[in-house]
């Protein structure tokens, strides 16, 4: 290796810290502006109403995205009543048994399918249940969502499973406890805020997922009566008051924006707090 | 010793119970990529390989071609992964090498909050906020000096390929950067170490030790970007001008796979429509899970134990 003048070697060093502050910097200015807007335009526009009413007709101002904010909730819970059954005990699986080849597929596979655009899960979503029901529906809706969740859920609730001392579950096992008995009672019970930090992420992700919404659950102006009907969704309603030309639907979805961006930091710094704590 | 045999089937209706969950995973691939491919045949028998070569796009005479929408998703996403790795990478080391473990920790985990903001809200703010910006200043400047260049000739209309460019590249640092933060926080310090007594500077050792160590992780995270970026609906949609035509400049509308599915699969009018719409997105498919089988591999060969997911 030639050797180089000391101060070349300085100033080499010197010029590549400059720039890997200055990446930083790029990197999280214009993240602060995007929140900037979020709280600015958010909070001047949010009001009582915004919650308790429904989008008022072209031109009148007011209304809010009630009947959005109740339909992604009742969309995320039965996404999630499919959806987290198949994910925890999945991870039960592969934590339990999961050494040989069907293991590693089923973890390779959750790792590609996380890595799949979510439209393309609305529009099998789609062929599956909009077109055979006949309609747009909530179903087909919280259909979509749970199958994004499920890879998230298994993995993260594996990667907390694996956590828990083996100790613990040999103990359990040698004073004569079944393996499932084990698995409920002992390791899922000590990995119990871990999983429920793995829940939380998983909810947080697809309670801003639109894409997957835009040709099951369609969106509705006005409260939905069934289940089996069209269905309003807060990320929808933030769409389609983004691009309309109107102001007052404008400021809408800013403040749909912030009590959207508001529930996912609640529901991730929560996660944070959960997970933190087990280790203290 | 009836318990112990009932222990036993337990433990054997458990284990088929949990299998069962398990393999849906499988189930749910095969099934879609199984539902795309039948839902799209239609389109697939009609057109032929004419569907990826063509450019007309017309319901009305049922004739449909995807040219624009592919050149449309691949410029944006490879023209963000080319501005967003650079930046990236120089974040991740920075977090890992650079700061002081306090302040490098609140970066990262200011970053992963960013990764977390739903892509209708970087919409949101792309549309309202970004476009117009770019229209009053970025894009005038660019025709004004950089004109003679066939990539900013035109109008500046705000919604255009350069918007999408912007808005993904925002979008992607944040995932690229915190799968890097974890590819070089898996290099050994000894490494590092080693490098550091040799008499290295901090760029030498990261030059020598950290980067030569990472290569292939930090490939695997910047295509798992690409295939974000190639995804990514929402945002792109609201800020690249939806206009189906093939065109050198940055500054003009474009449209991509994603943008085109989500502005029309809702209101298709006829079967060969909705086909052709689930061809491409059966393309779409088809190259993202290329892709994630790629970035995946190279993940998996460097942290075996890769935490998926959230990622």
């Amino acid at each position: 290796m030639i050797l180089r003048s000391i101060t070349l070697r300085r100033t080499a060093n010197l010029s590549a810290t400059l720039l890997m502050g200055g990446a930083t910097l790029l990197v999280l200015l214009p993240l602060i502006i995007i929140f900037y807007h979020i709280v600015k335009m958010g909070i001047s526009s949010i009001s009582l109403d915004f919650f308790t009413q429904i989008p008022k007709p072209t031109g009148e101002a007011g209304g809010g995205m009630a009947n959005g904010i109740a339909g992604s909730a009742i969309m995320i819970g039965m996404a999630s009543l499919v959806g987290l059954p198949i994910g925890i005990f999945g991870a039960v699986y592969l934590t339990e048994y999961g050494t040989g080849k069907l293991a590693t597929a089923i973890r390779f596979c959750a790792d590609v399918l996380s890595g799949i655009p979510s439209i393309i899960t609305g529009m099998v979503a789609y062929s599956m249940l909009v077109v055979p029901l006949k309609g747009f529906s909530a179903l087909a809706g919280s259909f979509a969502l749970s199958l994004i969740m499920i890879p998230i859920v298994l993995r993260t609730t594996e990667e907390q499973l694996k956590m828990v001392p083996a100790t613990l579950r040999e103990a359990s096992l040698a004073l004569g406890v079944p393996l499932w008995r084990t698995s409920i009672k002992v390791t899922l019970r000590s990995a119990l805020t871990g999983v429920i930090t793995g829940v939380l992420l998983a909810i947080a992700r697809v309670a801003g997922e639109t894409a997957p919404l835009l040709f099951t659950a369609l969106g509705n102006q006005f409260w939905s009566k069934k289940l089996t009907e069209p269905m309003a969704a807060l990320p929808l309603q933030i769409f389609n008051f983004a691009i309309s030309p109107y102001e007052d639907w404008h400021r809408l979805a800013w403040a749909g924006a912030l009590v959207l961006v508001v529930l996912m930091f609640g529901l991730s710094l929560a996660a944070r707090w959960l997970g933190r704590s087990k280790h203290s | 010793m009836q318990n112990s045999a009932q222990g036993i089937k337990g433990d054997a209706i458990f284990r088929g119970f949990t299998l069962l969950l398990a393999c849906s995973i499988i189930v749910i691939l095969l099934l879609m990529t199984a539902e795309m491919v039948k839902e799209s045949l239609p389109a697939i028998s009609r057109f032929g390989w004419r569907f990826i070569s063509g450019s007309t796009w017309d319901a009305v005479q049922e004739e449909f071609a995807s040219l624009p929408y592919l050149y449309g998703s691949i410029v944006s996403s490879i023209l963000a992964i080319l501005l967003a790795t650079p930046l990236s990478i120089g974040t991740a080391l920075f977090i890992t090498e650079l700061a002081p473990r306090k302040v490098g920790a609140a970066t990262a985990a200011l970053v992963e909050l960013l990764a977390a903001i739903p892509s209708v809200i970087y919409g949101l703010w792309g549309i309202l906020v970004m476009t117009p910006w770019l229209q009053s200043t970025i894009q005038p400047f660019l025709i004004e000096h950089f004109g003679f260049l066939p990539f900013f000739r035109g109008a500046p209309y705000g919604v255009s390929m350069l918007a999408a460019v912007f808005i993904l590249m925002i979008m992607i640092v944040p995932i690229i950067t915190s799968i890097t933060k974890e590819v070089l926080m898996a290099v050994p310090s000894s490494q590092k170490e080693a490098a550091i007594a040799l008499g290295a500077t901090r760029w030498e050792m990261i030059r020598m030790a950290v980067l030569p160590y990472g290569r292939s992780g930090i490939l695997g995270a910047v295509i798992l970007g690409l295939g974000r970026a190639i995804g990514e609906t929402m945002a792109v949609t609201m800020v690249i001008g939806n206009t189906p035509k093939i065109s050198l400049s940055l500054l003009s509308p474009a449209y991509t796979m994603p943008s085109v599915i989500a502005n029309e699969f809702a209101e298709t009018t006829t079967k060969m429509h909705a086909s052709a719409l689930m061809e491409i997105g059966l393309i779409l498919l088809f190259v993202t899970l290329v892709i994630n089988f790629l970035a995946r591999m190279l993940l998996w060969s460097v942290t075996r134990k890769w935490k998926g997911g959230v990622a």
